[in-house]
């Protein structure tokens, strides 16, 4: 299937990537080429095989329900983005994560 | 010292002809006189590096060392090293200090290894030829108008040049091996599973794999003796019982020491699209693989060609969704400026990410979408079927497949790095076997005008330790792999 420009918007947009007009046609081009590529595919005729999601045929492992993580939220929140729109101080306020407010 | 092997180095500082310190600034000092122009390394921490090497020596001392207790190595900056910058090549996590380390890194530490730095990549791995990195390409000892390869294009040049002991590496669809035919050294993907994945950032989490990077089979046997094992952070990690990868070693000199061996040649490896000096070279290593007493037998590998399509559905689809992760919440790059929620994980997203590793999440998102599911993801996964399939096949017939590990050797820089399509056409010969979940190797086999050319070892699951046997027969009546660039030849060195 050919893509248009409106297909490039609707696909970065799912994967919240900021594109501009300038962008979407030259990945349009570009994206294009390898699903050009990708399309090599079709000529096999895959009736009845079974679709192969790992190489290794093994259970997903289970083990008891314990605590096995220690508490390192000071640790991981040292590495907090900084918040931005104007203010230098890191987007962590009493050990949660500071975004944008997203219920009025 | 810079050019010897692992086991040479490791005898040294056992009979305290060197001590670590002294090894590592060994390396510290080619890496001030070298990396400037190289770029392989993209962070470094003497203080952190000499006082592993410290440690190491007092251990030594104490009589506790293993066989790497002391050696120097680089690490591809995708492994998570607790208080070192951690990038993956990435603008996304140019600030990122790791809190914890990868598993391979603490193997390497815990059996005495000396971290001399991380290494440059393609971003998040995505590459062939290193140039997607946002520290920069790298440029290849052998030639610096070339690319090493990728993604490993860092840890590559590093050993080529060496500007280290050995180096980790990753591998998802040809990352070791390829930039190993490139740079003129040893390279092994393991099968997956053997090397846990905790702390490697991920691409394409079912392909994924760590692996060594070195100046021989011997080498690279002996890190794997480290890097191997089961580990429960990993949640595909295989419970596969510990090898010593170095036993089978010894036995293979003497007179053809591969004598019973079946060696399968696949036609569709030496068809068209591979250079004709590649070929040659690859022609000839095989040549020397009968002196040793292999036999060699064609196969058929009929699906090779279909690697690429299948690759270029399934790991962009897992990279979609493992990117996902870096939405500038809790780590890496957040835009300065934004409106509401949804406008910070775009432009977080837009800045933070480099060209490629945004196609292949557009890719990714698409072949996943609503309607084409069917199409494209699980017809690639029918495929990626048959691709095991062949070489369950191929498997009945040979003990080991050769052929090349790249169709060319280095290219210039630049010279594909605007066309996808070119350049993921690299990775023809390397991709199936990530596929499948099986190891391969690339080990040097000779130049092509002045390039070095890798001869790749394919084996069955597990069968890690006859292909280091059989690259090792080889290395005992060559010399390629002894080889090194003459860095002081170029001109702009210091």
């Amino acid at each position: 299937m050919a893509l248009n420009i409106t297909d490039i918007k609707r696909i970065a947009h799912l994967a919240r990537l900021e594109i501009n007009e300038q962008e979407a046609a030259a990945t349009l081009t570009k994206l294009s080429g390898i699903l050009g590529l990708i399309e090599q595919m079709q000529a096999i005729d895959t009736t009845g095989i079974t679709p192969m999601s790992h190489s290794q045929d093994v259970v997903q492992r289970l083990r008891e329900d314990v605590v096995t993580e220690t508490n390192q939220r000071e640790a991981f929140q040292k590495i907090a983005p900084v918040l931005g729109n104007g203010s230098a101080k890191q987007a962590v306020d009493g050990g949660l994560y500071l975004v944008p407010q997203v219920i009025e | 010292m810079i050019n010897s092997s692992l086991k040479t180095l490791s005898q040294m500082l056992a009979k305290k002809e060197i001590s670590s310190v002294e090894m590592t600034q060994t390396f510290l000092n080619r890496i001030h006189q070298f990396n400037p122009t190289i770029n392989a390394y993209i962070a470094l921490d003497e203080a952190k590096t000499l006082a592993q090497a410290k440690a190491a020596d007092a251990r030594i001392a104490a009589g506790n060392a293993e066989p790497l207790t002391g050696i120097p190595f680089a690490q591809k900056d995708i492994f998570c090293a607790k208080g070192w910058r951690t990038t993956c090549g990435s603008k996304m996590l140019e600030n990122f200090i790791a809190p914890y380390d990868a598993h391979v890194i603490s193997q390497f530490d815990n059996a005495g290894a000396v971290n001399l730095g991380k290494t440059n990549m393609d971003e998040f791995a995505m590459g062939s030829s290193n140039e997607t990195s946002y520290f920069g390409g790298v440029k290849n000892p052998w030639n610096f108008d070339r690319v090493p390869g990728g993604s490993s294009g860092g840890s590559a040049a590093a050993v080529a040049a060496r500007l280290c002991a050995a180096a980790t590496g990753t591998d998802t669809g040809g990352s070791i091996r390829q930039p190993a035919s490139l740079c003129g050294f040893t390279g092994l993907k393991p099968t997956y599973g053997l090397v846990s994945r905790y702390g490697m950032i991920a691409f394409a989490s079912s392909l994924d794999q760590a692996g060594p990077m070195a100046k021989s089979a011997e080498d690279c046997a002996m890190m794997l003796n480290v890097m191997a094992g089961f580990d429960e952070r990993d949640s595909t990690s295989l419970n596969h019982p510990k090898e010593d990868y170095t036993r089978g070693l010894a036995g293979m000199s003497g007179d053809k020491p591969l004598k019973g061996l079946k060696i399968g040649l696949p036609k569709e490896y030496f068809a068209d699209g591979l250079d004709a000096g590649v070929a040659k070279v690859v022609q000839d290593a095989i040549v020397e693989y009968r002196k040793l007493g292999a036999e060699t037998v064609e196969i058929s590998l009929p699906n090779t060609k279909l690697s690429i399509p299948v690759y270029y559905v399934l790991a962009p689809a897992e990279a979609s969704s493992n990117l996902s992760r870096y939405d500038g919440v809790r780590y890496g790059h957040r835009a300065a400026e934004y409106t509401d929620l949804t406008d910070m994980y775009c432009k977080s997203r837009a800045e933070g990410f480099g060209a490629e590793v945004k196609r292949r999440i557009l890719i990714g998102t698409y072949v996943l979408s609503a309607g084409y599911y069917d199409a494209y993801y699980l017809k690639a996964q029918q495929i990626r079927h048959l691709i095991a399939d062949d070489f369950k096949q191929a498997f009945k017939e040979c003990d080991i497949i050769m052929g090349p590990t790249a169709p060319s050797t280095a290219f210039r820089a630049g010279e594909k790095a605007d066309d996808p399509v070119a350049m993921y056409l690299q990775d023809v010969y390397t991709i199936a076997t990530n596929l499948a979940g099986l190891p391969g190797m690339s080990i040097p086999a000779g130049f092509d005008k002045g390039l070095p050319v890798g001869l790749q070892l394919m084996g069955n699951y597990f069968d890690e330790a006859r292909m280091l046997d059989v690259a090792h027969a080889y290395q005992q009546v060559t010399d390629w792999h002894l080889q090194m660039p003459d860095l002081k030849a170029p001109e702009g060195l210091k």
